[in-house]
Order: C-alpha cells, then sequence, then structure tokens
C-alpha cells in the first residue's frame, strides 16, 4: 500500500459531532468535572462525555474493584459508582467553562432522568451551557436500573425507541444512545435506538458482574461493610465483547447511523481495531482510570503514523474497513490450511508449547529427546494458534498457510451444493 | 550441640543478594514462564519443581511453595542462599537464551523457605518406627539430609559430630554474605524438629568411637564427614600470620578475629574457597587484599561469578605466581614467588618477593578416607569415598555423600546425595540386611 504523502487528517465527525481526533474519554470519573476535562484536553483528547447528570445520587464508598492476571492489575475492573453526585448547577456551569476555553473539542453531555419533563429540561440546560452533543445513558447495570433508568430502559427496545424520541424531539444538538450489552442480541437495541431518530449509537456500556469474592470474608466485591453487589464490567477484558457487538451492527443492513465504540480500549492499536470494525469515534475510561489522561500521546501517535502506513487520509478512510470481511461461520472456507512452523533459531527452548498442544490441543507437537526445539507433527497440526499463542518469543512459531490442493469450499457450499471438503486433520 | 556465640565477626557482612520483599518476589515469580520439563529443574541436583514453587508464589500458596522445595530438598533454605544458581538452575533458565534477565530462582526459593521458617511451618512427620538405627559420621549437610528422610521412613537416627557446633561447612565455612552461622543453626533446628535424631557432638568416630562399635550399635551407617583440614605449601606451618583459608574462615564464623594491622592480604589458590576468602578478607576491613593464583583467569577454577563481584569490590589478582618460600622478618610477612608460563612452569629470574600481613592457603582440604581405609569392601580414591549412584560404598551396610563421597561439591549436592543414601539404606533394611547381623570383618 502506498503510502500517503500528506500528514494523515485525523478530524473525526460523529454523528455530527466534531473533534480534533477521534479519541474522547467516556462518561465516567475522569469526565466528573471541568477542572478534570479542561485537563484532559489539554492532554490531547479530542473530546469528552460528561458524567453522567440527572438526579445527583449519594454514592458508596468502596466502590471499584479489579481482576488481575499474573501479576498484571486490573486486565478487567468493575464499578458500583452512580451517575454524577456534584449539584446540577455546578456541572452546567462548569460545561460552559470548558467549551468557552475549548471550542473545538467536544463536549457531550451523557444523562440519565426519568420522565418526559425531566428529559425535557435537563437536555435543554445542556444545551444552553453549550453541550455540542447529548448521550442518553440506557446502559448503567447496577444502582439506576433498579430505579427504572439506565440499562432497564437499554434491554427494552420500545422503551428504549420512546425515550430515545423524547430526546430528539427537545434536542437540537446530535444525540447518541448509549447502548447496554447485557442483551442477548445488541441489533435490535441498535435499532430502536435509531427508530427513536438517534444520530449514532455509543456501545458499550459496561456487563453485569461481581469482580469477585473474598475468600475470607464470604463477601463478593467490592465489599461495602459485609455487603457487596453487582457492578459494571469493564477494562481490557471487555475488548472482545465490545469488538463482537460494534461489529454486529455496524454489518447490518438496517443500521446505518455512527458508532462510538467503547470497552477496554487501552491504546491506538485497540482503537484501530474498533474502528476498523465501524466505530467513527472511540471512547476510553478504564485505562485513563488507571494510567492517567496522558496515553492520549500515544494514541495520537500510533493512529496517525498507522494512518501514513497505509495511505488513509482521514479517519473516514479507515472507519469500517474490516466489516465486510466479519461474517458467519458458514461462510469460512474449510478447505484453507495452516500449519504451525517454529523457528529453531529463536526457540528458547521453554516448551510452552508441547503442554499446550499436548493437554490443550491435538497432541502433535513433541519434544526431541535431543535439542530443547520441539518438533511439529504436520500430518496431525491442525492449525489452531494454540502453540502461538503460548509462545513467549515474539515471531518464533508462525502459522503457515498450506496448498493442499483443495477448491476453497464452505460448509454452506458443502451443504448446499455439495462442495467437496479436504480430509479432516486430527480426528481419529 | 553448641550454638554459634553471639560475637562473631562475620557479623559485620551485608546479604550479598538481599531478600526479596513480597513485592518483589510477586514480580519476579509472576516473569517466570513456567516451563515445561524446565531446564532449571534439570539443572538442580535435587530436582526441586522450581516452575512448580514459583507459580505457587504468584498465586499467593507460598506454603505449597516452600512444601514444593522442601520435599525435593530439605535444605532448601540453606541452598536457596548458597547455591551457585549462575551456573545451576538460573544459568539454565530459557530467557537467557532470550536475551532477558533469567528468573531469579535463588532469591524466590529464599522468600519462600523465609517463610516458612518464620511462620514455623513444618511439613513432614517421622515415620512409623521400624526399630532400626543408623548412625551418621558428620553432622553436616549430607548427614541431615540422609537423617531426615531416614526418619520419615521410621528409621531411628544418631549422628556423631566432632565439633561443638553442627551444620558442617553450612555452619563453619559458607561465606557471611551469602548465609551466616546462626541461619545455618536455624536450618538443623528445623530440620531436626523432624524428631528421633540423635546428635552426639564433640565426638569423633575413628577415635572417640571406633566403626566397629557402629556395627555394633546401629543397623546401618551414613558417612558424611566431609573434607580434612586445610592443605599446606611446604615450609610454612608455623609461621604467624600464615593460616588455612577454611581453619580461619571458621575462626572468624564461629568468633571473632583480630585483622589489627593487616593492611594487605595474600590468599593463595584460584579455586571457591580462595574466591571467597578474599572477600571475607576485604569484608572484614582488610585495605588490600589479593589472590595469588598459578594459572590465569580463564583457567582458574573457582566460580566467574564470584570472582566477577570480587573484581567489583576492588580485589586484586596476581596471575601466574607460585609462591616458593615463606618468611618472617620485622616489617611483617614476605611470600617468595615466581611467575608460572601457560603451562604452570616456573620462569627462569623471574624470582620476586610479595610483602604481606596475611596469608591464606586455600589450596585444598585433606581427605579424611583415611579414617575409614581399614573397612572390607570401601575403595578410596584418593582420599574421597568411592560410592554408586546410591551413595553404597561397596560395604554392606555402608553408605556414604557429601564432600566425603565427592571431593568437594556444593550443599546441593551433600543433600542430593543424602536422600539418596537414605532411600538405598531404607532398601537396604527393609531386605532384612542389618550390619548388627552381620560378621564384622576388618573393623577398626
Amino acid at each position: 500500500m502506498a503510502a500517503a504523502k500528506v500528514k494523515p487528517d485525523l478530524t473525526t465527525d460523529c454523528a455530527g459531532i466534531r473533534s480534533p481526533n477521534p479519541f474522547w474519554l467516556a462518561s465516567a470519573p475522569p469526565t466528573n468535572s471541568g477542572e478534570q476535562i479542561m485537563r484532559a484536553f489539554d492532554a490531547g483528547w479530542g473530546g469528552a462525555v460528561w458524567k453522567t447528570l440527572g438526579t445527583p445520587i449519594q454514592n458508596v464508598s468502596s466502590r471499584f474493584g479489579a481482576t488481575n492476571y499474573r501479576g498484571t492489575a486490573a486486565i478487567g475492573f468493575n464499578n458500583i459508582e452512580l451517575i454524577t453526585d456534584r449539584p446540577l448547577d455546578v456541572n452546567f456551569r462548569e460545561i460552559a467553562e470548558v467549551k468557552k476555553r475549548y471550542p473545538d473539542h467536544a463536549v457531550i453531555v451523557s444523562l440519565m432522568v426519568e420522565t418526559r419533563e425531566e428529559w425535557k429540561e435537563i437536555i435543554q440546560r445542556s444545551e444552553d451551557a453549550g453541550a455540542d452533543g447529548l448521550e442518553l445513558n440506557f446502559g448503567c447495570p447496577h444502582g439506576m436500573c433498579e430505579r427504572g433508568m439506565g440499562s432497564a430502559v437499554g434491554q427494552e427496545p420500545k422503551v428504549n425507541e420512546r425515550i430515545t424520541g423524547w430526546a430528539k424531539e427537545f434536542a437540537t444538538v446530535p444525540v447518541l444512545v448509549k447502548l447496554t450489552p447485557n442483551v442477548g442480541d445488541i441489533v435490535p437495541h441498535g435499532l430502536a435506538a435509531k427508530r427513536g431518530g438517534a444520530d449514532g449509537v455509543s456501545l458499550i456500556n459496561t456487563i453485569k458482574s461481581i469482580i469477585g469474592v473474598d475468600i475470607d470474608r464470604f463477601v463478593p466485591e467490592p465489599r461495602v461493610g459485609g455487603l457487596s453487589t453487582n457492578g459494571g464490567y469493564c477494562g481490557a477484558a471487555v475488548k472482545p465483547i465490545a469488538l463482537h457487538m460494534v461489529g454486529a451492527l455496524a454489518r447490518d443492513p438496517g443500521f446505518d447511523i455512527p458508532i462510538s465504540g467503547i470497552g477496554g480500549v487501552r491504546n491506538w492499536r485497540d482503537a484501530i481495531e474498533f474502528m476498523l470494525l465501524g466505530s467513527t469515534s472511540v471512547q476510553v475510561c478504564t485505562e485513563v482510570m488507571l494510567r492517567g489522561y496522558r496515553i492520549v500521546e500515544d494514541m495520537i501517535e500510533g493512529l496517525t503514523e498507522y494512518m501514513a502506513r497505509h495511505g488513509f487520509a482521514t479517519v473516514d478512510q479507515l472507519v469500517g474497513k474490516a466489516v465486510p470481511s466479519f461474517s458467519e461461520w458458514g461462510q469460512l472456507d474449510l478447505n484453507y490450511e495452516t500449519i504451525a512452523k517454529i523457528d529453531a533459531q529463536s526457540c528458547i527452548g521453554c516448551q510452552l508449547c508441547v503442554t499446550a498442544c499436548h493437554d490443550g490441543a491435538h497432541q502433535c507437537i513433541h519434544p526431541t529427546g535431543e535439542s530443547r526445539v520441539p518438533v511439529i507433527d504436520e500430518d496431525e497440526c491442525v492449525g489452531c494458534n494454540l502453540c502461538q499463542i503460548v509462545c513467549p518469543v515474539p515471531g518464533c512459531i508462525s502459522m503457515v498457510e498450506v496448498d493442499n490442493g483443495y477448491t476453497p469450499a464452505t460448509w454452506n457450499q458443502h451443504v448446499g451444493e455439495g462442495a467437496t471438503l479436504r480430509p479432516k486433520k486430527g480426528a481419529h | 550441640m553448641i550454638r554459634p556465640p553471639s560475637a562473631r565477626s562475620e557479623a559485620v557482612f551485608d546479604d550479598f543478594k538481599p531478600a526479596y520483599t513480597t513485592g518483589q518476589a510477586l514480580a519476579e515469580a509472576n516473569r517466570c514462564l513456567y516451563c515445561s520439563d524446565a531446564p532449571c529443574i534439570q539443572a538442580c541436583p535435587t530436582g526441586i519443581d522450581i516452575p512448580e514453587f514459583i507459580r505457587k508464589i504468584a498465586t499467593d500458596n507460598v506454603k505449597g511453595s516452600a512444601r514444593t522445595i522442601f520435599e525435593a530438598n530439605i535444605l532448601g533454605m540453606s541452598c536457596a542462599r548458597v547455591c551457585p544458581v549462575e551456573v545451576l538452575c538460573v544459568g539454565d533458565c530459557v530467557y537467557n537464551h532470550m536475551g532477558v534477565p533469567p528468573i531469579q530462582i535463588g532469591k524466590l526459593q529464599r522468600y519462600s523457605t523465609d517463610v516458612a521458617y518464620a511462620e514455623g511451618w513444618t511439613f513432614f512427620e517421622a515415620g512409623e518406627d521400624t526399630g532400626k538405627r543408623v548412625a551418621l559420621v558428620g553432622a553436616g549437610p549430607a548427614s541431615l539430609a540422609c537423617a531426615h528422610a531416614l526418619r520419615r521412613m521410621g528409621h531411628g537416627c544418631t549422628i556423631f559430630e566432632k565439633r561443638a557446633v553442627v551444620g558442617g561447612l553450612n555452619t563453619t565455612g559458607v561465606a557471611p554474605y551469602k548465609m551466616k552461622a546462626d541461619r545455618s543453626q536455624d536450618e538443623v533446628d528445623w530440620v531436626l524438629s523432624i524428631g528421633g535424631v540423635e546428635l552426639k557432638t564433640g565426638v569423633e568416630v575413628g577415635r572417640d568411637v571406633t566403626f566397629a562399635d557402629l556395627e555394633r550399635d546401629f543397623d546401618a551407617v551414613f558417612v558424611g564427614f566431609g573434607l580434612g583440614p586445610d592443605g599446606w605449601l611446604p615450609d610454612c606451618e608455623g609461621i604467624a600470620g600464615i593460616h588455612g583459608a577454611v581453619d580461619f574462615i571458621e575462626r572468624f564464623k564461629l568468633g571473632e578475629v583480630d585483622l589489627d594491622g593487616v593492611e594487605r592480604a595474600l590468599v593463595i589458590g584460584g579455586g571457591n574457597t580462595a574466591v571467597d576468602a578474599v572477600r571475607e578478607l576485604k569484608g572484614l576491613g582488610v585495605p588490600r587484599v589479593a589472590m595469588v593464583y598459578r594459572g590465569t583467569e580463564a583457567g582458574m577454577s573457582g566460580y566467574a561469578h564470584e570472582w566477577q563481584a570480587a573484581k567489583l569490590e576492588n580485589i586484586e589478582a596476581i596471575w601466574q605466581t607460585q609462591p616458593t618460600g615463606f618468611a618472617r622478618g620485622d616489617d611483617g610477612l614476605a611470600v617468595d614467588a615466581v611467575k608460572l608460563d601457560e603451562k604452570k612452569r616456573p620462569i627462569e629470574g623471574s624470582a620476586h618477593r610479595l610483602p604481606a600481613d596475611l596469608v591464606l592457603l586455600a589450596i585444598g582440604q585433606g581427605k579424611l578416607g583415611e579414617l575409614i581405609a581399614g573397612l572390607d569392601g570401601v575403595r578410596l580414591d584418593r582420599g574421597r569415598l568411592v560410592v554408586d549412584a546410591h551413595g553404597y560404598t561397596g560395604r554392606p551396610g555402608y553408605y556414604a555423600g557429601g564432600d566425603a563421597a565427592n571431593g568437594g561439591k556444593e550443599v546441593v549436592n551433600a543433600a542430593a546425595e543424602g536422600k539418596a543414601a537414605a532411600r538405598a539404606i531404607d532398601a537396604w533394611l527393609a531386605a532384612d540386611n542389618s550390619l548388627r547381623s552381620q560378621k564384622t570383618e576388618g573393623a577398626v
């Protein structure tokens, strides 16, 4: 691919909301106040979705929890924090201040109220303060849903559509509907928002979860005295779920409004994955909570460099680029074949691949007894990728395509047209 | 058994490899790849399942981690400190092949075993009493490991130790920046807490009791008496200011040595005792310390990583030099020496004199095999007891391990050999054999 001669332009227009780059802070603790958001904009964030406004609540103390993995803190994160606990007057005053000082950055105000009248009032006040857009919080899976808001709305397409309709009736700025992942299929919920008139959707909100259990006190976490409750799961671990839901909407023929992607984005690479699956802007929360606003510098650089490398002049050119290749299992070529190859030069002899293949796959990687470099029984290797996944040495194990002489044939073609499938491997 | 006194010159030393904090241990443990059929295990003479004990640190199962270590090596606490891990487990960590710093296995092992000691965890109980009794000669690592294993099998044990202190070289010889005498004593206490091990200190087998006595009173014998006294060069014994290195080390580990006025010390030798000795003298405050070795740096038998550490402490080396005589004058000692060529032959006209206030000889230790030489079936090779892979000496009922049999290796070798011998002794006793039922031919 030819490299672009011009410097890539990161300017983003997501559902009519313009920002200097596609990186927005998600509605969450990092967007709790004007002072924070101004620092975030100084760091380079293109937009911020203000911490959800509604009737201010009282939070519990002890409200975050994390799941760790092999010494890495918080690969998954959850919270039982609710919407803003600050007076609305203060919030609106700060929104106005931010917009005055940062006219080119996007300030989207997240909202969650109950009645039609309340929606009308809070939308009016948000626009008066200078909001560039609104995000309807139909996703919060804890606390607020017990009060008939948040995911209680997002899980009911008819309610979603009706309230979205109210918001569109009152709003003059673009309206995004934030969707909850706590549903079986995301598509009907995205379509409901669209029917309600939404200019775009943002997803995913957090996933209903229990982050852990204090095994000595016999209480789930985060522990609030002697009790806990389910919270919203987020962070790096949820990215695959979020990518799927974004992709599922993006490829649906009946869905054609912009998406602001959210869920486990830590860096430019994650952000690009969301964009390739159909996100116009990308929202980040957990990684900022863990590492601070400063991470955006690398995100901007990484995206710019990536776009230059692929010859993308504007972000529009990459948004949705991977959507056409997100298909159904029945469309996959069953005659496509790869096998694992080990580079003996870079192999360090840990033999993690041996155990992984032996216990977790198809028993086709064997120690030789002569050197620590294992051998692959290529007649048995099904090409599952597990050895490559466990190998600690970058590039040591590669999955190599095999020309087995068979014409591509999908399951659908096999069932429908009798297409010939290659003999199974490892199935004995 | 007498405990090491509290006033010991070795107290001035700090740990060369400080203990991990919990945070450090977790960070390091989480780096371990948990290799399959891991090379580090194969490099360990006692075969500790290293990836497993490290994983257990990472999962906050420190008790299980310690159990994994001690199941393989009951002396895992001292080995964590004194093992030359650079040439054993750590040296074989696969990360070395990736250009990534290898896992600090010794420090992780120290972490788990120290926690176990601090918490008072013990993992093993004596087996049901078999009525058999085994005599163990010497109270060093080999005998301790052997006795502990024998106790798990239910055999009674009596350890004969000629010194007042126990623990062998772990107590009297280990470099104090690795482990001090009181920590070795902790280990002895912990190992013997299994119960049923009688300690007879101040009793030298071959002098105070005979092997014939042992054959009369015991069903089997394990010989773990280690090595003999320091070797001496001709015509220097008795000159003030010249000491055997092993003897000198024992003196400052078990008591106090006076190095006032010692400005320059020479250590003769190029093995691990010599490298220990130069670092120890430096640490004890001698301003100028040099190692005098007949060969080159590349040819020295002391571990390269240890010598590297010595160099960083500004310790000098005088390579390819052979002492030819020692003299004591008014202004201290003088060592007459010649330079040697590549084949360690004296170079003509190279005679010179090296000034010194203190000279330690680290040219090897004598072997104690003569103590047992009179017994039929026991074979010696240059003073070392010849044994098979199970520690069997060739005389029924007699087994051996540790330095007495291997000629002078690591604590971890002694631990492995003691344990292997215990298994062999158990099998021999299980087949209804006993020294007491045998004709005692040639016993001395």
